[in-house]
């Protein structure tokens, strides 16, 4: 089950596991990336908090956490190669997996036509 | 929207949105950031082969001393930059900056001797106050601002072969030569410089023409329609000053490390020593030093540092030494470069210092300018 924040993050759960990345959408629009700084892992995230930064070449951006909840595992593939993120956001370049606090808030967020009409 | 509705717009806009270009808000002007290409690629396609850049928001300025002799207009500018622009010969291009009283840079600019007049070339979001400058204190001279041209830069190692295909003679022209050529059969000024840190032309092209101007030279298979974000990430691995950021009023040339662009004639014991606004400031300092220098910063990491990042002499944050003035990831060098101030005790190339981003402390290497190997063509 995908679903999407209107900061452009994208979440994948699987039991009260969520997998987070930033959407296709929000990959074109911070253009090539070249630098990414993860949370680390143990690190308790809290919703609409700071998760992670990525930079451009022109500028710092923050992604936020989705939800509330505990990084069991980053992906550290992104911060060897940034640009992996402009060309697989939504697959081999997620950001990192969050054991969710109340996997009901879930229900919350947008579903994938929801997101879709929010970016037009 | 609003902001959009009073953005300027250059010559050459509609051609940018026929490309495909990202549109911002710059200095006033609405100014494409990048093309479809991306400004990683768009950068290392200027060092490779070559950039086509529209700086036709930059102001391009005419000042003619009204008895018509060229010294008059050399000496009256003379007042207010401390260049010689007097031995300035016909046809040569020079660098220089307007200086205030307390011996601040209120902007840098490129001035041309044309034989009988100077052509002088400001920063966009100064060229209201430069003019107004000029003009109030170059009473035997005419300063007027051209509002009907465009200035379209040409930068690379095949800036060259790609104006060639225009006008056959810029091969015999060289680094800060300027000439005025016939282009598409219109009258265009080409000068042999740029900002980029590669060979390349500005070429002004009057404002009905830009466009053919501009298609002709994308036509080449070599060259590419570059937006200003890689502009900034090329200048900056260049070492070259943005004004506003690297400069401004409150540094002085000798702290920005400009002193090159200071000739003998108005330096101590020069034909016209001084004579320019806070002299007595930039000259004593070029005599006796200064207590910081604008240099290169090398974060070791690979985290940008940005532009108002503080520096510290140490690893927690307690002597706070000065702050980086630009940094961006370098495509060319493959890794973030900065600019900034510190005290001359940790200006040294090689020093480590500390910039203070997201509360960590990440180390940076004092490092000359520039990060890449210029190609001018001397």
């Amino acid at each position: 089950m995908l679903k999407f924040t209107a900061e452009h993050e994208w979440l994948k759960l699987e039991g009260d596991v969520a997998t987070v990345g930033i959407t296709q959408h929000a990959a074109d629009q911070l253009g090539d990336l070249v630098f990414v700084e993860l949370p680390e892992v143990g690190s308790e995230l809290t919703k609409d908090g700071n998760a992670a930064t990525v930079e451009s070449v022109k500028a710092a951006s923050d992604v936020y956490s989705p939800l509330d909840g505990e990084v069991t595992e980053i992906n550290q593939a992104i911060v060897d190669d940034p640009s992996l993120v402009n060309s697989d956001p939504q697959g081999a370049a997620w950001f990192f997996k969050l054991k969710l606090k109340n996997v009901s808030d879930v229900d919350g967020l947008m579903d994938e036509s929801a997101y879709k009409d929010l970016i037009g | 929207m609003d902001d959009q509705a009073v953005l300027r717009t250059t010559p050459l806009h509609a051609l940018h949105l026929s490309l495909g270009a990202k549109m911002v808000p710059f200095a006033g002007y609405d100014m494409p950031v990048q093309y479809p290409l991306g400004v990683m690629k768009e950068h290392l396609h200027t060092r490779a082969e070559a950039g086509l850049f529209d700086v036709s928001h930059m102001g391009q300025v005419i000042v003619k001393a009204k008895s018509g002799e060229y010294a008059d207009a050399a000496l009256a500018l003379e007042k207010l930059v401390p260049v010689d622009i007097l031995g300035l010969k016909e046809g040569r291009q020079r660098y220089g900056f307007f200086t205030d009283a307390n011996g601040g840079i209120l902007d840098d600019l490129m001035i041309t001797n044309r034989g009988d007049h100077l052509l002088v070339v400001v920063n966009a979001a100064c060229k209201d106050a430069d003019v107004a400058h000029m003009k109030a204190n170059l009473a035997d001279c005419d300063v007027t601002l051209l509002e009907d041209r465009a200035l379209i830069a040409l930068q690379g190692p095949r800036a060259q072969a790609v104006l060639a295909e225009l006008w056959a003679g810029v091969s015999a022209m060289k680094f800060m030569d300027v000439r005025e050529v016939p282009l598409h059969d219109v009258p265009c000024i080409i000068s042999r410089s740029g900002y980029s840190g590669e060979d390349g032309f500005e070429i002004s092209v009057p404002e009905a023409h830009a466009v053919d101007v501009a298609k002709a030279l994308l036509e080449h298979p070599d060259c590419e329609a570059i937006g200003l974000g890689a502009r900034d990430s090329l200048r900056l691995e260049a070492g070259l000053c943005l004004y506003g950021n690297d400069i401004d009023t409150t540094t002085s040339p000798i702290e920005a490390s400009l002193e090159w662009a200071l000739q003998k004639a108005r330096k101590a014991g020069g034909d016209r020593e001084g004579g320019f606004p806070g002299a007595e400031r930039i000259l004593g300092e070029l005599a006796n030093g200064t207590t910081r220098r604008r240099v290169g910063l090398k974060p070791e990491g690979k985290a940008p540092v940005r532009s108002h990042a503080k520096l510290f002499g140490d690893a927690e944050g307690k002597t706070e030494l000065g702050e980086v003035t630009s940094g961006t990831f370098g495509p060319s060098v493959e890794g973030p470069v900065a600019m900034g101030y510190l005290p001359v005790s940790h200006a040294a190339a090689g020093t480590t210092v500390y910039a203070e981003v997201r509360g960590k402390f990440l180390a940076m290497t004092v490092a000359a300018l520039p990060f890449i190997t210029p190609t001018y063509k001397r």
